[in-house]
This record gives C-alpha cells, sequence and structure tokens, in this order.
C-alpha cells in the first residue's frame, strides 16, 4: 500500500477533467427536465455529438468548429424527438430510448471511416502563474479551455432559471403547462427550445470525449455517459450547482477507486461503482420525502400537453 | 395553418392502418438509406421482412427463433403496458429482468447437480421474485415518500447491472472453469435447463409464459374491476381517487406485476436461451420491451404483435448482414426508423389534422 | 427432428458439387469491425483471407453477436445457408459452438480463445500473448527511469493475469527495481475510464503504460503526460508517435489462411492450437526509435529465443505472490496452469481481485 503516492490536487484535477463530459449533458438535460419533458436519448445525443464533433473537427482542422458541429449534431437528433414529442404527441419515454438506438446507430455508419484516425489536438489554456500557485494552481488551472466554459455554462443555466424572465416561463411551463398555457405562454414553444438545448449539450459533452477527452472516435464509445447524465440530473434535484456537485462526486469516485487501485489497495470495484446510483436514490427518497417540496421532480415531467383551447 | 385536433374517438381504421403505413415508410426510407450504401434495396427488406418467415433455406429454422427471439419482449412489456395504462412509469424493466435471472440461476445453482422435478418450478417462483422484489423497492420509496419510479426505477438498473458483473466474476463463477467469468452452462444441467418443449418449435416455457400473460393481461383489462381501475386512474386519477381506488395500492400492483413477468422473462432467459449468467448476459431487452408496449398502444394483442416484428427485425437483420454483407448499424438505423414511424403515425388515431386560417392564441 | 435438420443440410451440401470452387467462410463478432481492437483484429484477418484466395473464398460476417441465443441462431443460419466454415471470435461462445456443431457435423468450426470441445469438427486456437508481453516487460524494465510501470487490465481471467505476470518477471530479471501499478477497469472498451487510469498511473509515477485494454485513449495520455506506452491487439503509433514504443500486434491471417487451405484440400481435422511468436500469430508493431539499438537487439533475440522453443517465458524458479514455490528451477509452467492462472507471481504488491 502506496497510500502517500495520491496527490489530493492531482485528484481533483483529473476529476474535473472526468467529470465535465456528463456535466455537459447534465446541465442540459436539466433545462429540458424543467421544462417538463423527459428526454432519455441523451446517449444517442452525445454520441452523436462525438461523432459529429470528431468528422467535423477532422474534416476542418478545427476542434472549435467540431465542437459548434458536435452541437449541431446533437440539436439534429434532439429536434427529431421534439417533433415527435411534442408535434406528433408521442410517448416521451419511448421516443427517448428509440432515440438512442437510432443515434449508436447512425453514428456507426456515419463514422465507420474515421476509426484510427487522430483529431486535431485542442490546446490546453495557458494560465500563466494562476497554474503555478501551490495545491490550486495543479488542481484548477491546468485544463482546456472547456473545462471552464462548462463551469461557466452551469453558472449561467443558473442564472437563467433564477432570475430571467424566460427562465421563469421554461420552470412554469415545466411545473404546471395548463396553467402556463392559460397565462398564455407558448408551451410547445418553450420545450421544443429546451430540448434544443439539451441536445446541444449533450452533442458538446459527446465531442468533450472525442475530441479532448479520448480522443479517438470509435462507435459506441460514450458507454453509458449520457445515462450518467441522466442519473446526475436527478442526484441536483435539477439544481444546476448541484448537477456540478454530483459530476464531480461521480468523477470523483471513479477517479478515486483508480487511485486506491494504482496504490496497491484492494477494493470491490464492482460495489464501489453503484455506490453513486444508491447515493442518488437516497437523495431523490430525501428531497421527495420532506420538506423540500420545491426541489421536487418538475410537476409536468414526462406528461404529455395539448392545448385543448 | 396546420393544427391537430383531438378527435373524440380514437379511429379505428387509422389503429390498424398505421402500423402498415409505418412498415411501408420504413420500407421506403431504409431502402433508400440501404441503396445509398450499394446494396440492393429490395434484396434488403426481402431479408429482413420475409426471408426468416418464408425462404426455403432457412425459415423452418427462423420461425421458431422468432418465439424464442419475442417471447421476453412480449412477457416484460405485457406487465409494463398495465402500469403505463395506470401512469405508473416502471422504466426499469431491464434491472428486475436481471434479478430475475439472478434468483433463479442462484436456486439453480444452489442444487446443482442434484437432479430432481422441482427444482425448475422453484427457480420459476425465484425468477419471479426476485423481480418483484427488484420493483418493490420503487414502489415503496413511490408510496412511502412519493419518490418518483421512474428515476428510481431506472437508476435500480445501473445497480442491478454491476450486482450481476459482481456475480459473473464471484459468487456465480463456475468452478469448474477457474478464470473464466460466467456461470455454469445451465442448459448442461437437466434439472434447471428450460429446454424446448417440442423440439424445433421454439416453444420454451418463457413462450407459454408469455402466451399466458397476453391472455391474462386481456381479460384482466377487459373484463376484471382491476383492470377498470387501472383505466381510469390512468385517464381521469380524481374521478378514480373519488371512485375509492386507492393511488398507493395501484402503484404496488403494478409495479408488482411488471416486475414479476419482467423477472419471469429473465429466468426463462438465463436457464434456456441465454444458458449462464454473464456479465453482459443482460443485452437491453427491458429497454426494448417499453418501446415494444408503446408501439402495441399498451393493448396485449397489440404487443404480441410489436414483439414479433421486432423479433422478425433482429433475426432478418443478421440474415442481411450475413447475406448481403449490411453493417450492422445499419440495422441499428432501419430498427429506430420503424419506431420513429410506428410511434409518429399513431397520433392519427388520437387527432385529425386541420388546416385552419389565421393564427390562434 | 435434429435428425431431420441435419439431413436437410446434408441434402443441400450434396446439391453443389462436393468440390465446389468456392468455399463459404462465415464469422461471428462479439464487438463491431470498427472497434480498433479485438474485433477489429480479426476482420483484418478475413480480409487478408479473401485476398489470399480471391473468388476461391466467400466471407461473411455478422457484427455485435450476443453469446447464447443470438450466436447459436447466427451460426445455425450460417450453417442453413450453405457456409463451409465458421470463425466464431470470442471465448464466451462456447457453448452455442458445440451445440451449433453437433447438428451440423458437416460444418467445420474454429473457435478462437475457446475451451470447450465436444465435437471433432470443432477446432479451438488462441493466442500466447505472454510471449509478446515478455518482450514488452523486459523493453519496460530497461526503459523506464522511474522503475514504475503502469499497467491497464480489463478482467481478470487467464489471458489476462499471465499477461501480467509475464510482463513483470521480464521487467524485474532486467531492472530489479521495477514495481508495478495495477488498474482493473472491468471492461474490455470504455475509453474515457482508461484515459483516466493512464492518467492516474503516471501521476503516482508510472512511465511506462500497458494496457490489455482495446482503446487507444491510454497511449494518447501517455503521449501528452511525456512518457512511454505499449499499444493493444493493433498498431496505435499514429496515437502517440513518441510515446508508443510497440505493441503486441494480433495476426490472425496467416492460421485462417491455412485453415480455408486445409478444408479446401481435405485435411482439415479439429485440434487445439495455441500459438505465438512461432507461428507469426502475435507479432510486435516496429521499434520506437527511442529504444536503443542495442535494446532492440536484445528484444529481437528474445522474440527469437521464444519462437525457437529455446526459451519459455514462464521458467522457473518463480514464486507465488504469498511466496509459497510455483515453478522449480528451471521447471517450465505447462498449457494448463497458464490457461487456468488466477495469481500474480512473487514481487506484485497490489492485491489480486477477487
Amino acid at each position: 500500500m502506496i497510500l502517500g503516492s495520491i496527490n489530493p490536487a492531482v485528484l481533483l484535477a483529473a476529476l474535473m477533467v472526468a467529470a465535465t463530459p456528463i456535466l455537459l449533458a447534465a446541465i442540459g438535460e436539466l433545462v429540458v427536465e424543467k421544462s417538463g419533458v423527459l428526454n432519455l436519448g441523451v446517449e444517442g445525443m452525445m454520441i452523436m455529438g462525438a461523432c459529429v464533433g470528431f468528422i467535423v473537427a477532422v474534416n476542418t482542422g478545427s476542434p472549435f468548429i467540431g465542437f459548434v458541429g458536435a452541437a449541431l449534431g446533437g440539436m439534429a437528433l434532439s429536434l427529431l424527438f421534439a417533433l415527435l414529442t411534442q408535434a406528433l404527441m408521442t410517448n416521451q419515454v419511448a421516443s427517448g430510448l428509440a432515440l438512442t438506438l437510432f443515434g449508436l446507430g447512425l453514428t456507426a455508419l456515419l463514422g465507420q471511416r474515421y476509426v484510427g484516425i487522430t483529431p486535431p489536438r485542442t490546446p490546453k489554456l495557458d494560465l500563466g502563474l494562476l497554474s503555478d500557485i501551490p495545491f490550486l494552481g495543479r488542481a484548477l488551472f491546468t485544463h482546456d479551455i472547456v473545462v471552464y466554459l462548462t463551469i461557466a455554462l452551469v453558472g449561467a443555466v443558473w442564472w437563467f432559471l433564477k432570475y430571467s424572465r424566460a427562465g421563469m416561463i421554461l420552470r412554469a411551463v415545466g411545473e404546471n403547462h395548463d396553467a402556463a398555457h392559460a397565462l398564455g405562454y407558448h408551451v410547445k414553444r418553450v420545450r421544443v427550445l429546451a430540448i434544443m438545448f439539451g441536445g446541444a449539450c449533450a452533442g458538446l459533452g459527446g465531442a468533450y470525449l472525442s475530441l479532448i477527452r479520448v480522443p479517438q472516435w470509435t462507435e459506441g464509445m460514450t458507454v453509458g455517459a449520457g445515462w450518467i447524465a441522466l442519473a446526475l440530473v436527478v442526484f441536483a434535484s435539477w439544481r444546476p450547482w448541484r448537477a456540478m456537485a454530483g459530476a464531480y462526486l461521480f468523477g470523483g469516485v471513479v477517479v478515486l477507486q483508480l487511485n486506491l487501485q494504482a496504490a496497491g489497495v484492494r477494493i470491490p470495484v464492482e460495489y464501489l461503482s453503484m455506490s453513486p446510483y444508491l447515493i442518488t436514490i437516497l437523495v431523490l427518497v430525501i428531497i421527495s420525502s420532506g420538506k423540500g417540496r420545491s426541489l421536487n421532480a418538475p410537476g409536468s415531467l414526462n406528461k404529455p400537453f395539448h392545448a385543448s383551447s | 395553418m396546420i393544427r391537430l385536433e383531438k378527435r373524440k374517438e380514437p379511429s379505428k381504421l387509422w389503429r390498424i392502418a398505421n402500423p402498415f403505413l409505418a412498415v411501408a415508410l420504413t420500407m421506403l426510407a431504409g431502402g433508400i438509406m440501404f441503396a445509398m450504401l450499394g446494396k440492393d434495396p429490395f434484396v434488403a427488406i426481402r431479408l429482413i421482412f420475409f426471408d426468416p418467415i418464408f425462404s426455403e433455406t432457412f425459415a423452418s429454422y427462423s420461425r421458431p427463433q422468432l418465439l424464442i427471439k419475442s417471447a421476453p419482449l412480449i412477457l416484460i412489456a405485457v406487465g409494463l403496458a398495465i402500469g403505463f395504462k395506470a401512469n405508473v412509469w416502471n422504466i426499469g424493466a431491464e434491472g428486475q429482468y436481471i434479478m430475475g435471472a439472478l434468483f433463479g440461476a442462484g436456486v439453480a445453482l444452489a442444487f446443482f447437480p442434484a437432479p430432481g422435478w422441482y427444482i425448475f418450478p422453484l427457480m420459476v417462483l425465484a425468477g419471479a421474485f426476485g423481480g418483484f422484489l427488484w420493483a418493490m423497492i420503487p414502489a415503496i420509496l413511490k408510496t412511502r415518500f412519493n419518490t418518483n419510479e421512474i428515476l428510481v426505477s431506472l437508476l435500480l438498473v445501473y445497480v442491478a447491472e454491476r450486482i450481476l458483473a459482481a456475480m459473473a466474476l464471484g459468487l456465480m463463477r463456475n468452478p469448474d472453469q477457474p478464470g473464466f467469468p460466467g456461470s455454469r452452462d445451465l442448459r448442461r444441467y437437466e434439472a434447471a435447463y428450460n429446454s424446448e418443449l417440442i423440439a424445433n418449435t421454439g416453444m420454451h416455457w418463457g413462450v407459454v409464459a408469455a402466451i399466458i400473460a397476453v391472455i391474462f393481461a386481456y381479460v384482466m383489462m377487459t373484463r376484471h374491476m382491476l383492470g377498470f381501475h387501472i383505466q381510469l386512474a390512468g385517464q381521469a386519477p380524481r374521478a378514480a381517487r373519488f371512485g375509492g381506488v386507492s393511488p398507493a395500492r395501484l402503484v404496488i400492483i403494478c409495479l408488482g406485476i411488471s416486475g414479476a413477468l419482467a423477472g419471469l422473462a429473465g429466468m426463462f432467459e438465463v436457464s434456456g436461451p441465454g444458458g449462464q449468467v454473464r456479465i453482459e448476459f443482460a443485452s437491453g431487452y427491458g429497454f426494448t420491451a417499453i418501446i415494444v408496449a408503446f408501439l402495441g398502444r399498451l393493448h396485449p394483442i397489440g404487443i404480441v404483435l410489436a414483439g414479433l416484428l421486432l423479433g422478425l427485425t433482429y433475426i432478418g437483420g443478421e440474415l442481411s448482414q450475413m447475406m448481403l454483407q449490411l453493417p450492422g448499424a445499419a440495422i441499428q438505423v432501419f430498427q429506430g426508423m420503424l419506431l420513429f414511424f410506428l410511434l409518429a403515425l399513431d397520433f392519427q388515431t388520437n387527432y385529425r389534422i386541420r388546416l385552419t386560417q389565421g393564427a390562434h392564441a | 427432428m435434429k435428425k431431420l435438420l441435419t439431413a436437410a443440410v446434408l441434402s443441400a451440401a450434396l446439391a453443389t458439387p462436393a468440390l465446389a470452387d468456392t468455399t463459404k467462410v462465415g464469422f461471428i463478432y462479439i464487438g463491431p469491425v470498427g472497434d480498433f481492437g479485438w474485433t477489429a483484429g480479426h476482420d483484418r484477418a478475413r480480409q487478408e483471407l479473401q485476398d489470399h484466395f480471391g473468388d476461391a473464398v466467400e466471407t461473411s460476417i455478422v457484427e455485435n453477436v450476443d453469446y447464447g441465443a443470438d450466436a447459436e441462431r447466427v451460426m445455425t443460419q450460417m450453417a442453413l445457408s450453405g457456409t463451409d466454415m465458421i470463425f466464431a471470435a470470442s471465448f464466451g461462445y462456447g457453448p452455442d459452438v458445440n451445440a451449433v456443431a453437433g447438428r451440423f457435423p458437416n460444418v467445420a468450426f474454429q473457435h478462437a480463445t475457446g475451451y470447450i470441445q465436444e465435437h471433432d469438427n470443432i477446432s479451438l486456437f488462441d493466442a500466447r500473448f505472454y510471449e509478446g508481453r515478455a518482450v514488452l516487460g523486459h523493453i519496460a524494465g530497461k526503459m523506464t527511469e522511474t522503475n514504475t510501470i503502469g499497467y491497464i487490465a480489463s478482467y481478470p481471467i487467464p489471458a489476462v493475469v499471465s499477461g501480467i505476470n509475464s510482463a513483470y518477471l521480464h521487467a524485474k530479471a532486467v531492472n530489479p527495481d521495477v514495481n508495478f501499478r495495477i488498474i482493473w477497469t472491468y471492461s474490455w472498451f470504455d475509453p474515457a475510464l482508461e484515459a483516466d487510469a493512464a492518467e492516474t498511473l503516471i501521476e503516482q509515477g508510472a512511465d511506462v503504460i500497458m494496457q490489455h485494454t482495446d482503446s487507444t485513449a491510454a497511449v494518447r495520455v501517455a503521449e501528452d503526460a511525456g512518457v512511454m506506452a505499449f499499444g493493444q491487439a493493433s498498431d496505435m503509433v499514429e496515437f502517440g508517435p513518441t510515446a508508443h514504443l510497440s505493441a503486441i500486434v494480433d495476426r490472425w491471417a496467416p492460421y485462417y489462411i491455412s485453415r480455408v487451405q486445409a478444408l479446401k484440400d481435405g485435411t482439415w481435422e479439429a485440434q487445439n492450437s495455441w500459438m505465438g511468436f512461432a507461428e507469426g500469430i502475435i507479432e510486435m508493431a516496429p521499434w520506437n526509435d527511442r529504444i536503443p539499438a542495442e535494446l532492440q537487439e536484445e528484444a529481437d533475440g528474445l522474440i527469437a529465443a521464444i519462437a525457437a522453443g529455446e526459451y519459455h517465458p514462464f521458467t522457473g524458479p518463480i514464486n507465488r505472490q504469498d511466496g509459497t514455490p510455483w515453478l522449480a528451477d528451471g521447471e517450465v509452467a505447462d498449457d494448463g496452469a497458464l490457461a487456468t492462472m488466477d495469481f500474480y507471481v512473487e514481487g506484485i504488491t497490489s492485491d489480486f481481485p477477487n
């Protein structure tokens, strides 16, 4: 056992990176669910972003344009979901699952010729002196720009939901769509926009994997990250900063178990890896049972809306 | 401007016509995709939809296989549909399927290698119980703490998957094959083997169970008071409550039934076609069954047809890979299209398209 | 009824000329052909097979086939469609291969990394990856400056465990101070997790990364961190031109070609082949220039000695991790022991999983 070789600053740095893709996807899904829509197709949209982002980046030579392409790719797939669930009133659970199946297949086809290629490199952000600060410098200031933009996005979503008028409308739509409709808000328009935002974020999360974290394209490479993002939204009880805390916790559990293994500690990996889900269920029970009614799931989640007037 | 108008009565005509239209549209869109991949679209579609049932070479084998592939989907979907009708959202059937398989296999492995007629019935009970137990977690959390059952049942899938991996690598690992993950092959343990009842018909106990479940669900939903309560709770929850239907009781019943059926499906699979507890044992039947339930419009007979249709695309998909060198991914996309069209066209059953002049508020 | 099926196949076989020019060969894969790892390795061999025989061979594949009923169905359908030889490319297909082989005695089955052989139309074959690991261990032991080598492992199964032991023994032989850090990912393919694992190992002092998982993530992480790495199953040099020292490349093609040729010649029979450097089933990706010429020669020498049968990577004295003797001085491990290996050798400090 060589526990001394685990450096907490490095641990922190690693978990920030490990958390970024699932946090991106989760923050998008959080907005979707806040508008009262449950899109279980996160995994499908993520892999779409991973694939399209990779293809665009390779062909343009620019990781930045790749990320834009990834957002558009995820958004395109989410529009299909929006069309089905909002215009054609299909069931959200079934449509989301079909979306994942479709996305996994489509990307495997699209990406066929891109296996075994290296994408253009995303430069690390040079924060100069900041990264020389002892401990904090290594932990916080040695990342690529997407890590920071993701945190900024979490802040923006938090502000949007809490303080902006549009955010207020979105929450109203998600809490009670009939009442929101009666007040003259366009329930479907709001939801379609939220779904598109969710798709774009999931796409970015996927591209973070294929362009920065791994970086390569292989079919099925998201390996369930989209499902973790779904759990994360619940864990966060639909609050952006908690989603970030949750993502860091998830990332932290992974990184910690890797570190303990590398240090020669025998740990039951299979059991440890189920702990985040059990914790999430516990959190869910606590928020739904007790005082915090406001923390509970959006009132209209997964309920179809059709204006009957 | 185009808008949808809710029909007063669901359209019977569209209900029947939609699936055919959806299949036709999928053939068209899929055919275009196959052609773009440089494959003959007519051959591909013939291989997917017709050859498994009609081809001289394959049909005598593929037809029974259709039952084997579709039975677990139908068994799970029938249970789920009952809950969906009552607005009880169990989307964790995959987890219940795994737990059913683990409980069933656990009984078999505990008795190994003893013979005995009672072992298989015990496994059936254990399988149903395993699924039931796993479904009771979201049920009780829902009734006691008002915790969202969609999310809890989904999260429990991840937990079940990890328990499965732990079992395959640890407790249930075959002691005679040291080193390799995976349990003993239950197909080689006669007392536990869920074999074909009549050779080359594909009929195993899981198929029988699926048929019984379909009939049971049909009778319950159309003839029995409980079925009426379930429908009422789904369509008019307030009226149901005033009518003395206990929501908590319904949650327990719906999750209990769907969990037990999913558990049964897992148990019949692990003791028959699947053969052993493996890390990769769960291949998504529980999630696919959700789609099957909706494709079947939550109706037992519809679910049978939907399950068979999806099973057909799996088997035909394999054939078209083998005979035409279509990439596996193209089959997945094709299935995705089929699901989208089937789901999308259903709106015509409940809504009609109206062209109106001008916008409305 | 089962006999009836067989009879149908027999008559189908008779209907076509017995010495048909075209041999139909089917492949079933556990993963997608685009996985850049295990399945890709087999499909590479299939393409070579196709190129080698041209029109005399017709190959077909079905990818992403799950173990159990799906595999049994796909192989049966292959057999029904007149396939002469079926390659099943994953160890988990064992029961399914045996079930189908029993029903189609005229179809030749080739099962990769399998261990069940109940019919005389089933051949089992596997590669001695531990031979390659010995070479990697030797190079790693000499190249490391931190004396710490990181190892990303998938599942604790004999093929992986014997690889770790072989690499460790040969690193230790040239560098007594070497120590191994081992991470089990419990997955064959999870690029993000493998990247995290590589990063963790590097942070804990490893300057050479080995992997027994399929993605290229670890090589790229090593490249970015300025340390060294070995690829897996394919030449992964493109993902880390500086870091990538070499890789054990799976090369099934010579074996595939020989088996199909044997079938054409009418000399095919069931066998159980465990092949290594000698048969050309595994080979090393080109040495990176940063490996000193002297070390390259040593590595080449080691490969030659193993290929010639002069040296076995598991030659005693070797103790188990707990210090109990396993192989006496000069004793060579038998294949049975290697195929079921479930312990670390002495000197590895990590606890064995499970």
